[in-house]
């Protein structure tokens, strides 16, 4: 053992230059295996196209199609209504998931709160349910026939509900992320809260704030980071919507093949056979995600900044 | 409220029991456990039913005719015991992926955490960068890719883009930063051990903490993944239990008879992330990814 005094500049002795990348390179090789590679080939993927060469039974080849596939893409009505459903979905889901789990994080925060315990694991325990499992029990409980809530209203005599109609299809995914994504967030933003000190609070207390008044005005602005990285995790999550609606697609009409974006992806890809196409509507969808993610980075960050300021 | 002890800072007075229960957030918070926690129970419920229960037993009633074992057999059954075999490979895919992946994302921590080198930074953003990109973006021309090399409609396809996680990379260099002290990496150069024997004998013993809950985040991911085996994937016999399971639902919604073992494969495949859950609570330390570690 070194003395602990040893001065700082002595921590990194002389290793061989190459040794950092004995540790690094094999994240770094998969990385550009599967990220980078995958993402350069869809964008050459996506500015190339096939063309019928010489007549009616000619070879089929590919060729350089420049931004054509984007044009069609842009043009295709079905991808912005895909867009608009998947907005829909998003405005309905990530405020009542923040909500939610910032109110769960801030009651379980409380003092004198009885099976704080058991309300944690409860409410985190949907994250251990894949999303195609958790669309496939939220299906049959939706499901005409077999549906608790259906039955739970006809017994209370009240109309019942019809969760698979065009318009309130919105919802009952919306739900079914909302489940899925309370808990998760909500133990992130415990956490968070966990690590901000007591004596905060004990100096509020002993001033006569009341434990509405700690959490709005205490730890609300300190959870902000914490929050932030909680809206990106959803704001992700939306526009990637795709194994809820397809699960539940077999269940009802409402649901289209391009209900989102990923669903008209994987419908031209896989189904139409157009590569290209597919791989244009792609990166249209990884654009818009990387903008939204900077742009939720920016707007934040700039207001953090003018409340120091 | 008023009780004295308050005018002094209690370092514990969080977990501290007073006299009066909290009534409405202790109420709101069982809603919330409630919420979550009955689709769960119905889904046991139905489990239980014979297929002709499910429509006529009340909903939330269990069913006392065997109906679990029915629908246990019947799943067993289906398509020549289809469901084991991809609980098996959900197994493989999560484990094998989540076990390379924490290997690769604490070298790379490690290394970014303890090594100074030119383009550091440039490797650090490199890697946290992909987060950036969607992973359901990414899954077409992945596919595409795995094809070109022969892999698609492999365990391959589905294993290897599940190694790299940036999160798992980020986790891996706070948490080696955090608690690898530099003095005992000197002493094992001192004594002449080289750079990866020093990594594996002292390094990740410290590491082993936060290395169980990248696991786990990646074991969960990759577990709960569906588009990426939905697209490698053409022979049923390699389906993880996310696209067996959609399958099954795809052939079954015609015939309600299917229900209840759907229901009941809906069920079982829960169980194993649940136990997971429950018995490595102390595991899950998402307080790294918002931020701080207290060693």
């Amino acid at each position: 053992m070194t003395a602990p005094n040893t001065p700082t500049k002595k921590r990194f002795r002389a290793v061989h230059p190459f040794v950092p990348w004995l540790f690094v390179g094999p994240a770094m090789l998969l990385s550009i295996a599967t990220i980078v590679a995958p993402f350069i080939y869809a964008v050459i993927m996506s500015l190339r196209g096939v063309k019928v060469a010489g007549g009616g039974l000619g070879r089929r080849e590919e060729v350089f199609v420049g931004f054509a596939n984007y044009l069609s893409a842009a043009f295709n009505a079905e991808l912005w209504a895909g867009f608009g459903r998947m907005l829909i979905v998003g405005v309905i889901t990530i405020p009542i998931t923040l909500g939610l789990a910032l109110l769960f994080a801030l009651l379980l925060d409380t003092p004198r709160v009885r099976l704080a315990r058991f309300s944690r694991i409860a409410i985190f325990l949907p994250y251990a349910v894949p999303g195609v499992i958790a669309s496939l029990m939220w299906g049959f409980i939706y499901l005409p026939g077999v549906s608790p809530i259906r039955e739970l209203a006809a017994n209370l005599g009240l109309a019942q509900p019809d969760f698979f109609t065009r318009d309130s299809i919105f919802w009952s995914i919306a739900n079914i992320n909302i489940w899925g994504g309370v808990g998760f967030n909500m133990v992130i933003l415990y956490t968070a809260l966990r690590g901000i000190s007591s004596e905060l609070y004990d100096a509020a207390r002993v001033d006569g704030c009341t434990e509405l008044q700690i959490a709005l005005n205490i730890k609300l602005p300190l959870l902000l980071p914490a929050i932030v990285l909680t809206a990106l995790f959803s704001l992700i999550g939306t526009i990637q919507l795709f194994s809820e609606p397809t699960t539940l697609s077999p269940l009802t009409d409402a649901l289209s093949s391009t209900w989102v974006p990923m669903m008209l992806v994987y419908r031209d890809t896989f189904v139409a056979q157009n590569l290209y196409g597919g791989a244009a509507t792609s990166m249209l969808v990884a654009v818009l995600t990387i903008a939204a993610s900077v742009l939720l980075f920016w707007i934040t960050r700039r207001r953090s900044a003018g409340g120091m300021a | 409220m008023t009780s004295p002890a308050l005018s002094m800072p209690l370092p514990q007075s969080r977990s501290r029991r007073g006299s009066k229960i909290a009534w409405v957030p202790t109420i709101i918070l069982v809603i919330g456990a409630l919420y979550c926690l009955l689709p769960l129970y119905w889904l046991v419920a139905a489990s239980s039913k014979l297929p002709g229960e499910l429509f006529t037993l009340p909903s939330f009633a269990p069913g006392f005719s065997g109906g679990i074992v029915d629908n246990v057999v019947a799943l067993s059954n289906y398509r020549g015991g289809r469901y084991w075999l991809w609980t098996f490979n959900s197994f493989l895919y999560a484990g094998g992926g989540a076990a390379l992946s924490t290997i690769v994302s604490a070298a790379a921590g490690y290394g970014l955490a303890k090594y100074k080198f030119a383009g550091k930074n440039l490797v650090f953003a490199f890697l946290l960068g992909a987060v950036l990109i969607p992973g359901v973006v990414l899954a077409v021309p992945q596919y595409l890719l795995m094809s070109k090399v022969g892999l698609a409609g492999t365990y391959w396809a589905v294993l290897i883009p599940s190694i790299v996680s940036p999160l798992g990379i980020y986790l891996c260099r706070i948490y080696a930063a955090a608690v690898i002290h530099d003095e005992l990496l000197e002493a094992g150069r001192v004594d002449g051990a080289s750079e990866i024997r020093i990594f594996f004998s002292i390094g990740l013993a410290p590491m082993i903490p936060g290395l169980i809950t990248v696991f786990l985040l990646q074991f969960v991911g990759i577990w709960n993944n569906f588009l990426l085996p939905f697209l490698m994937l053409s022979d049923e016999r390699l389906f993880p239990l996310t696209v067996g399971l959609y399958t099954m639902l795809n052939a079954g919604t015609e015939q309600p008879g299917m229900y209840t073992f759907i229901i009941t494969g809906a069920f079982l495949s829960i169980l194993p992330l649940v136990a997971l859950f429950l018995l490595l609570q102390r595991y899950w330390r998402l307080d790294l990814i918002s931020g701080s570690v207290k060693g």
